[in-house]
């Protein structure tokens, strides 16, 4: 072989494989992406029924209770307009409070509580995660008015991104 | 007052980058000796500087300064001190503070230990890296000033990360970004030589040690990262494909294929546009990785507060930095000659497919880290995408790279006859398939093709090594022979050698713990036990316990291997007196063969009963341990006396360089 054709065969073999891994990768993707969705679009049968997907918002408070074998756990959350009640097995992870933002992933039931298999963690106490900023909506509380403007300033600055 | 001669010294290092960008450069092409004599003497201004606004820092975290936004933010009175100097790089601001110090510090080693090379190309290389820095400092100055005051002075600081507050993640950072920063150099010299036309094996010799040190930093810095997050975050995990861990092993995987790259373009002169895109590759990446840190565009772990004006500079650095170095790439690189030719079967063709594999790699990682912004760009929906898919990506490529890791060491240069290296090879094959052949006993596999697939190649990276091994000894007159190869001029061979064989380790110790760890979340009273892989665990109780700056519930394990009792494990859940955040600190029985591991989770009730997680990690140390080999080979290869002679041959033999203008 001359060296120029061994190039060309070098390139073709190059091109072959980048596309076969292309076509692989995205293929796989496709089964393994959870989208995220508020507690609104859940309620509003935005999110898949038997697909995992992650749900976000504020923990409310008040709600977190444990179940009495122990281990699982409930709690609510919600987007300040609509509230999804989420059920975990386990032990969460440091961060988590009520009254703080959280993104679960898991399956909704059929009697509507989410049923998470991940409770996501943060290093950072202050950091919201930017999908849970960006959905929450205005609280009509006047206690939490403040908090409110607060998270808002958060979520326009996430959104001019 | 000492916060702003930080300040200060910060400001004049942007002004002596500028001038150190600028002069050497254009005196490397007028012929000016004195302007590219400024080089070396800039480079160790740029870091006496640089260095002056980090101590500057560390003194305000010492003497609790909390007039300095930032160390009123990440310190308090109650922290060790040990953790005040850590805390200096342990938000934003500091981090930044300490990159630019580092590529000071790596600008200036280069002007120090390249006394032998010309003149032209050490202005070009150093000025190069006054550009990078010009970047850093202005990002620095601009958007995430870390001598900013605040006013009123708050009387106390709001404490670091209890996260942070560990000694693992006091050395992590630095080791990291020695890693990150330390490719500026490999960067600097691959832009220096398109930018002289000057693309030879003289080239690929001097960047080679200078790469090389800047993988082992990294490949340790992420070895650190991966053991701090295993036992500091509580949950047991060594890797998450987490977008952070991400954008440290793209450097690494093309840092990889770069070393391998600039050993073909030194030793047959080949590869040489390649080995300068993956240079610049590398550090674009490690740039990208600094981007979604701090740009807070991803939902990661490691996500700091947002703040969209970082994120628009960083972009546009980056976009300045990669398309710059493009531009000037396809401008040069067609007129560098191709070197020395290979047939299908050499050393070249093994480690040219490895490269390939090894960029792919890093090409389906950083897909899968931008596919959510890439989502959100095209409105397709907010996706998150899944651990599982980088599992499946990993094992649809790595095995290749393990195959061919097997025999390119074997293979001869420019052209090998597969006849010859099925000979030498046969043996190490058959002995990797009959372990493979083992492993599927569904005794060992427990019924996962993986298993067999991961010791296999583990055993065929193993074998196939020594078999080379004892290719080279058996030339050798014995034993003494063999120490006079070691102490000799071959010390980058058994370098190759020790870092290959970490990586078998490396493979051994993931595919175990895979599959067999062994996870349990559990709910236990005072007195109780639990079974975990025949270990038994009891359970004495939880007790409050104070320390320096914290208060915490102390619980207190019996561990039995069978009737024997062989540990006390005392995990800790810690609550931090400013700021409230808690903070499960893990109690680990640390072992070659299994790690055992108990973090308490929460107080269940009021009769002392507490959920908690118990763990067996098999053979999770190899993971680390296989890093420690691969870091210990680098070094092993840059002490080979070849870089030293090279040197004297450089000075004999390459006065005609010194104007940087001989072409090729």
């Amino acid at each position: 072989m001359k060296a120029r054709q061994k190039r060309l065969l070098f390139v073709a073999l190059g091109i072959a494989g980048v596309g076969a891994a292309a076509a692989m990768a995205l293929n796989a993707l496709r089964s393994n992406i959870a989208y995220f969705f508020s507690p609104s679009q859940v309620l509003a049968r935005e999110a898949p029924a038997d697909h995992v997907f992650r749900l976000g918002g504020l923990v409310e408070t008040g709600t977190l209770q444990r179940q009495p074998d122990g281990l699982t756990l409930t709690f609510v959350v919600t987007d300040n307009a609509e509230k999804v009640k989420v059920s975990y097995t386990g032990i969460l992870p440091d961060l988590f409070s009520e009254g703080r933002g959280v993104v679960t992933k898991g399956k909704l039931g059929n009697d509507g509580v989410f049923y998470a298999e991940e409770v996501l963690a943060k290093h950072d106490e202050e950091y919201m995660p930017p999908e849970v900023a960006a959905t929450l909506k205005p609280h009509s509380d006047a206690a939490k008015a403040l908090d409110a403007a607060q998270k808002a300033t958060k979520a326009s600055q996430v959104a001019t991104q | 007052m000492i916060p702003e001669i930080g300040h200060f010294a910060l400001i004049l290092a942007l002004a002596l980058a500028l001038v150190q960008a600028i002069f050497p450069l254009a005196g490397s092409f007028t012929g000016s000796r004195a302007w590219m004599g400024m080089a070396r003497p800039l480079a160790w201004g740029q870091f006496t500087f640089t260095l002056l606004a980090l101590a500057a820092l560390g003194q305000a975290f010492l003497t609790d300064d909390f007039s300095v936004a930032y160390v009123a933010h990440n310190s308090n009175s109650l922290l060790p001190d040990m953790y005040k100097v850590s805390a200096v790089w342990g938000a934003h601001e500091g981090s930044l503070l300490l990159w630019a110090t580092l590529l000071a510090a790596w600008g200036a080693a280069v002007a120090t230990f390249s006394r032998a090379l010309p003149l032209a190309v050490i202005a070009r290389v150093i000025s190069v890296q006054g550009m990078v820095s010009i970047g850093f400092l202005l990002f620095m100055l601009l958007t995430s000033n870390p001598f900013d005051r605040i006013f009123p002075m708050p009387p106390e600081g709001r404490d670091l990360n209890p996260l942070l507050q560990d000694f693992g993640l006091a050395i992590h950072p630095p080791m990291l970004y020695m890693g990150y920063v330390g490719f500026s150099v490999a960067f600097a010299f691959a832009i220096a030589a398109l930018i002289g036309g000057r693309l030879d094996a003289a080239w690929a010799r001097w960047s080679r040690p200078w790469t090389t040190v800047a993988w082992i930093f990294l490949t340790i810095g992420i070895a650190l990262g991966s053991w701090w997050a295993y036992y500091e975050l509580g949950w047991g995990g060594w890797w998450f494909w987490d977008p952070v861990e991400n954008a440290s092993l793209m450097p690494w995987l093309v840092g990889t294929a770069l070393i391998h790259s600039l050993a073909v373009t030194e030793k047959r002169g080949a590869f040489k546009s390649w080995t300068v895109l993956l240079a610049i590759s590398a550090f674009s990446l490690s740039l990208l990785g600094t981007f979604l840190v701090r740009s807070g565009v991803l939902t990661s772990v490691h996500a700091f507060a947002t703040d969209p004006t970082r994120g628009t500079f960083i972009l546009i650095f980056l976009c300045v930095v990669i398309g710059g170095s493009l531009v000037l790439y396809a401008w040069r690189a067609p007129s560098v000659s191709t070197g020395g030719g290979f047939t299908l079967v050499s050393r070249e063709s093994f480690l040219l497919a490895n490269n390939l594999l090894l960029t792919l790699f890093a090409a389906l990682v950083l897909f899968g880290t931008l596919a959510p912004l890439i989502y959100e760009a095209m409105a397709w929906g907010k996706i998150s995408v899944g651990f599982p898919w980088f599992n499946m990506m990993f094992l649809a490529v790595m095995p290749f790279l393990a195959l061919f890791m097997g025999i390119g060491h074997l293979a001869r240069w420019k052209q090998d006859e597969p006849g010859r290296l099925a000979r030498q090879l046969w043996i190490a094959f058959a002995l990797s398939v009959a372990v493979t052949a083992l492993a599927f006993l569904p005794g060992i596999s427990a019924g996962h093709a993986t298993v067999p697939l991961g010791i296999g190649l583990a055993a065929w990276l193993t074998f196939s090594h020594l078999t080379g091994l004892y290719e080279r000894l058996r030339h050798k007159r014995g034993l003494r022979g063999a120490l006079a190869d070691l102490t000799g001029n071959s010390r980058s061979y058994y370098g190759m050698l020790l870092a290959h064989l970490g990586v078998a380790v490396l493979i051994v110790g993931i595919t175990m713990v895979s599959h067999f760890g062994v996870e349990k979340d559990v709910r236990m009273s005072p007195g109780a036990s639990q079974e975990v892989a025949g270990y038994r665990f009891q359970f004495e109780g939880a007790q409050a316990v104070n320390g320096p700056n914290y208060r915490a519930h102390r619980g207190r394990f019996l561990v039995f291997e069978g009737d024997r009792q062989i540990a006390v494990l005392e995990p800790e859940k810690r609550a931090y007196l400013t700021g409230g955040m808690p903070m499960t600190e893990a109690a680990i029985l640390p072992g070659l063969t299994r790690d055992l591991y108990v973090s308490l989770g929460e107080a269940v009730d009021q009769q002392g009963d507490w959920a908690l997680r118990l763990y067996y990690k098999p053979y999770v140390r190899w993971i680390w341990l296989g890093a420690i080999f691969m870091g210990l080979g680098g070094l092993l290869a840059l002490s080979d006396r070849r870089y030293r002679t090279a040197k004297q041959r450089v000075q004999a033999g390459d006065t005609i360089g010194a104007a940087g203008t001989a072409r090729i």
